[in-house]
């Protein structure tokens, strides 16, 4: 999507709703799909005389986030009124932060092990915490012109996280996500599932264009309704096109009197942006502390004591991964892309094998398809590390080949039988070194012409008497015989 | 029976030689007599309290543990929530609202074993000094029926003042509790803020409302006080230490007290019977030991004028709620749609597209139209100025300006408590104004907190005892303020005075 007509300028906001039993600023419940308003107390529907009580817990998840952002934590944070008629919104004002959010300035390293980018640093100029709102629901059927509100969502703890316009790429903007919603998940902090909205992002978009009379850059426009990242990736490619063209056409840039930021919705289907506002005007929130809830004050201890906790995090686990075992950023990326404990059976079955590269070409090519096509996590995976590891051992060792190591990892998932057993009832016994000496020698003295061929240089002939040595003997190690067919082969005048 | 205090009564009440059954009927009679003349309650729940005092009587009876008010009948200010009843606020926007759950005081009151007798009436969502704002009935002052009981819990005061009730809540947001305990006669405690929970408290101004007793002596709100204060999880600024036991330290005079005299309380604007009257007070302390120091509050001059950006601000976003689709009162919505398609066919006709391209959305006229039918005016004024305040552009200069004069004034009292134990003064300019007398004057209606303000804006405690009375038998309060948390020697002091003084007996004739 990179192009030489402009630069595209990228920043994203994203709503992440902690996974915490209950609201923010109440004790109902925040689980999902529960029938409209079973979920509510007289604070969440905003009764007259409530007051909110800040949930510890979401403020530590919240915490927790920040700390892995590499974010600053303030040491006094303070909540704010976000004032605004809406039907969904029961108080009128939404509990947010302002001025004084609890943390600021971090970021986050995203990379792309396809090369479509080179590594950097995303930054992030805050994350806050406030109080998602109901939700509306018109129903338009004929005739009919309801709209319902559910407040069960009021007051669920969302983790705004705002990024400086640092991505250049679609590429780029899907790979921070990706790699947030990772971050996320190695936390633990939230379930990060799209569908339910866990995980809401925006966009902010706008191009930088080259033009004889110097850098203009084009009004930003935010890109709002996203509910999955490949949504995200083409909603700023059609937008970067939009807006080019919308600046060839109108020839408006970001500035001019009259010109402001835009928020347009993302229509998937269509595949477009649409613009959602007609009228551009600046909204007054008219924010003021909320005199309700008493200021969050977060001691320098207590910040060292989440800090570690935090757990290994994706890029330093990937980075240990790559070093101790020498994979490369691909594979560490495939592996640390899994669920945690996807990562720890890889590092079990690499230690015991001692072969980090095999234990990951094992682990991608043949433990995770089947995982993909039984639906199944590793944990339910029932070929244990320990039982894969031992496999692995052999067909080091030249007991089994690698095709029929294959046919032992089937037998060993089917039949529940450790690596010695799977080989033995599938006849798999190492075939004595003698007998494969004079096996290859047998080989070599039928076939002249593949002999001649070897000789020649046309070394892949030596492939040939695998082939037949293994209809002789299916037990027979595959590149045992070559290189003893080229072996003796060498050996001959 | 009901001339006596609550402290007499639940003396009866214990021995036996009086039931609440019988205390609570007694009260009913007083009210269904006088309060036609008053109009201090908004409502008497005189069936239900008669069923909750002869169920603290069975229970007395049968020997089980009551709680600290068994028995004893508690007035309510229309603005705390009872589980199923109405919260009214004064408002017509609330007329109808039936609050789902308890307040903490109230549920204070409850497991105290009090019996609620009826709920007291108040200006519209406590914003005034007179209880004319109320949009639901009109409160005079027992005293003088042309006057006003001050406000905003002008129904609270004059219950008390007329003996029809001995113990009432109020709320106290610039002086709502002292000013109109001033003007009635009464004692009036604004305990320092966060003393007692604010949980079911409809607000006006969070960082300013203080619920607080409304009694006839000082012994009287220490008993009130001691079961509604402490700790409270549901609201985060109610603090944290618990509410010590009033009761048992009241009657302890104080030794080698201190009290400061603000030297700018005692400026022009005062009226010279109050002044007359606070001084003669001050003597009375004199003679029981204390010391008095004149101190100054240099800031104390900002006071209104802060309040007035910091209150409205608070409640623009407070009352936001109330807008026909939450909460309130709703406008009359077919005849809504009916004007809006008129006024746009209207516009159209005469070929103002434009014009009719922008009218009201239905959503947005449903918001404007309910709160114009919902809020009084007063309500209205301090929206509008609320809203202004904090808008774009205007917050520095305003709220955030306020808030550091606020600080200011807060750094004057920790540096009077520095010097003295109280501070004594007048609480209101003048004793009780004539109904009508302020109403087309708001500033003028604005300074009668001038004393009172202060407290609220920095948090500390303050009373309001009767100290004297006009030459035309109006009655006149003595302010007293305490730190932080100082109640027991607010009490105590207010105690001391009245064991050496009688105003606090003086009753109206009704």
């Amino acid at each position: 999507m990179s192009s030489e007509k402009y630069t595209i300028v990228i920043g994203l906001e994203t709503h992440v709703q902690l996974q915490t039993r209950t609201k923010l600023f109440c004790s109902c419940s925040t689980k999902f799909g529960a029938a409209p308003n079973t979920q509510t107390c007289p604070i969440c529907s905003g009764n007259p005389g409530t007051l909110p009580v800040m949930n510890r817990r979401a403020f530590d998840l919240g915490l927790q986030t920040a700390l892995a952002l590499n974010c600053t934590i303030a040491p006094f944070t303070k909540w704010d009124r976000k004032q605004y008629y809406y039907p969904d919104l029961p108080k009128g004002y939404q509990i947010s932060q302002y001025d004084l959010p609890f943390s600021s300035e971090g970021h986050l390293e995203i990379s792309d092990s396809k090369g479509r980018f080179e590594t950097k640093r995303v930054g992030i100029f805050r994350a806050h915490l406030e109080e998602d709102a109901g939700k509306s629901m018109h129903d338009e059927q004929a005739g009919k012109a309801d709209s319902k509100i559910d407040l069960n969502r009021t007051g669920t703890p969302l983790l705004e996280i705002v990024t400086k316009p640092d991505m250049r790429s679609p590429a780029e903007a899907k790979a921070y996500l990706t790699e947030l919603k990772l971050l996320l998940t190695y936390l633990g902090v939230s379930d990060c599932n799209m569908q339910e909205g866990s995980l809401r992002v925006d966009a902010n978009v706008n191009l930088h264009i080259d033009t004889p009379a110097g850098k203009i850059a084009t009004p930003i426009v935010e890109i709002k309704n996203m509910n999955s990242f490949r949504a995200v990736e083409k909603a700023i490619g059609y937008e970067a096109e939009r807006q080019y063209a919308d600046w060839q056409e109108t020839g408006k840039k970001l500035g001019d009197p009259g010109v402001f930021k835009q928020t347009r919705g993302w229509d998937d289907t269509a595949g477009v942006t649409r613009s959602q506002r007609a009228k551009e005007e600046s909204s007054d929130y008219r924010y003021f502390p909320d005199p309700d809830l008493v200021p969050v004050t977060v001691s320098p201890e207590r910040i060292e004591e989440v800090r570690r906790t935090l757990g290994e995090l994706p890029a330093q686990l990937r980075t240990r991964l790559e070093t101790t075992y020498a994979i490369t950023p691909y594979d560490s990326e495939v592996i640390v892309n899994q669920e945690r404990k996807f990562v720890d059976y890889f590092t079990e079955v690499a230690a015991a094998c001692g072969d980090g590269k095999m234990a990951s070409n094992w682990l991608q090519q043949d433990v995770l398809r089947v995982m993909s096509e039984r639906d199944l996590t590793i944990e339910s995976y029932p070929v244990r590390a320990a039982a894969l590891a031992e496999l692995l051992l052999k067909v080091k060792a030249g007991d089994v080949d690698t095709s029929r190591g294959r046919e032992v990892l089937q037998r060993m998932f089917d039949h529940g039988e450790n690596a010695a057993a799977a080989m033995s009832a599938l006849g798999i016994e190492k075939v004595d070194e003698s007998a494969l000496v004079s096996l290859c020698e047998e080989l070599v003295a039928a076939n002249p012409r593949l002999v001649a061929d070897v000789k020649a240089g046309k070394m892949q002939a030596a492939g040939a008497f695998v082939g037949q040595a293994k209809k002789k003997n299916p037990n027979a190690n595959p590149a045992r015989i070559r290189d003893l067919c080229l072996e003796i082969i060498a050996k001959l005048p | 029976m009901h001339e006596q205090t609550a402290t007499e009564l639940l003396g009866l009440l214990h021995s036996g030689k009086v039931s609440s059954e019988e205390l609570t009927k007694a009260y009913a009679e007083r009210i269904a007599a006088i309060d036609p003349k008053v109009g201090a309650f908004l409502r008497v729940d005189v069936d239900g309290a008669l069923a909750q005092a002869r169920a603290i009587d069975a229970r007395r009876k049968s020997g089980e543990k009551l709680g600290k008010l068994a028995g004893l009948p508690v007035a309510v200010k229309d603005l705390l929530c009872s589980q199923g009843d109405l919260a009214t606020c004064g408002s017509k926007m609330l007329a109808d609202y039936r609050a789902p759950y308890d307040s903490t005081i109230v549920a204070r009151l409850k497991s105290a074993d009090a019996v609620l007798l009826g709920r007291t009436n108040m200006d519209e969502f406590a914003m005034g000094g007179s209880t004319e704002n109320s949009a639901l009935g009109k409160t005079q002052n027992p005293w003088d029926l042309t006057r006003t009981p001050g406000g905003s819990s002008g129904g609270a005061a004059a219950c008390v003042a007329a003996d029809m009730a001995c113990l009432s809540i109020g709320t106290d947001t610039g002086g709502s509790i002292r000013q109109p305990a001033a003007h009635c006669g009464i004692t009036g405690l604004k305990p320092t803020y966060g003393r007692v929970s604010r949980h079911g408290l409809i607000a006006f101004a969070s960082s300013l409302d203080q619920a607080g007793p409304m009694t006839r002596t000082a012994e009287d709100a220490a008993l009130l006080l001691e079961t509604i204060a402490g700790p409270d999880p549901l609201d985060s600024t109610c603090i944290a230490e618990p509410a010590p036991r009033y009761t048992e330290t009241v009657r302890e005079p104080l030794q080698g007290l201190t009290l400061g005299l603000v030297r700018e309380h005692f400026a022009a604007g005062l009226d010279g019977d109050v002044e007359r009257a606070v001084r003669e007070a001050i003597k009375v302390y004199e003679s029981l030991g204390a010391k008095v120091k004149e101190i100054s509050f240099p800031h104390a001059k900002y006071g209104v004028a802060v309040y007035y950006i910091i209150a409205p601000c608070e409640a623009s976003s407070n009352l936001a709620r109330y807008d026909g689709v939450h909460y309130g009162r709703r406008t009359d919505e077919a005849k809504l749609v009916a004007e809006l398609d008129a006024e746009r066919k209207e516009l159209l006709a005469a070929g103002r597209k434009r014009e009719a391209e922008q009218l009201d959305t239905s959503l947005v006229r449903l918001y404007r139209k309910s709160r114009a039918e919902g809020f009084g005016p007063e309500v209205k004024r301090r929206v509008m100025l609320g809203t202004y305040a904090l808008s774009a552009g205007y917050y520095d200069a305003y709220y955030l300006k306020a808030l550091k004069v606020r600080r200011l004034i807060r750094q004057d009292y920790d540096e009077a408590f520095r010097q003295v134990d109280l501070i004594a003064g007048p609480v209101t300019t003048s004793p009780a104004f004539k109904i009508g007398e302020k109403v087309a004057d708001p500033m003028a209606m604005y300074l009668v907190d001038l004393y009172t303000v202060s407290a609220n804006l920095a948090g500390v405690g303050g009373i309001s005892i009767p100290c004297g009375a006009s030459p035309a038998g109006l009655p006149i309060g003595l302010q007293l303020q305490c730190p932080p948390l100082a109640e027991d020697k607010l009490l105590r002091a207010a105690h001391m005075f009245q064991t050496a003084t009688d105003w606090h007996q003086r009753r109206p004739k009704l």
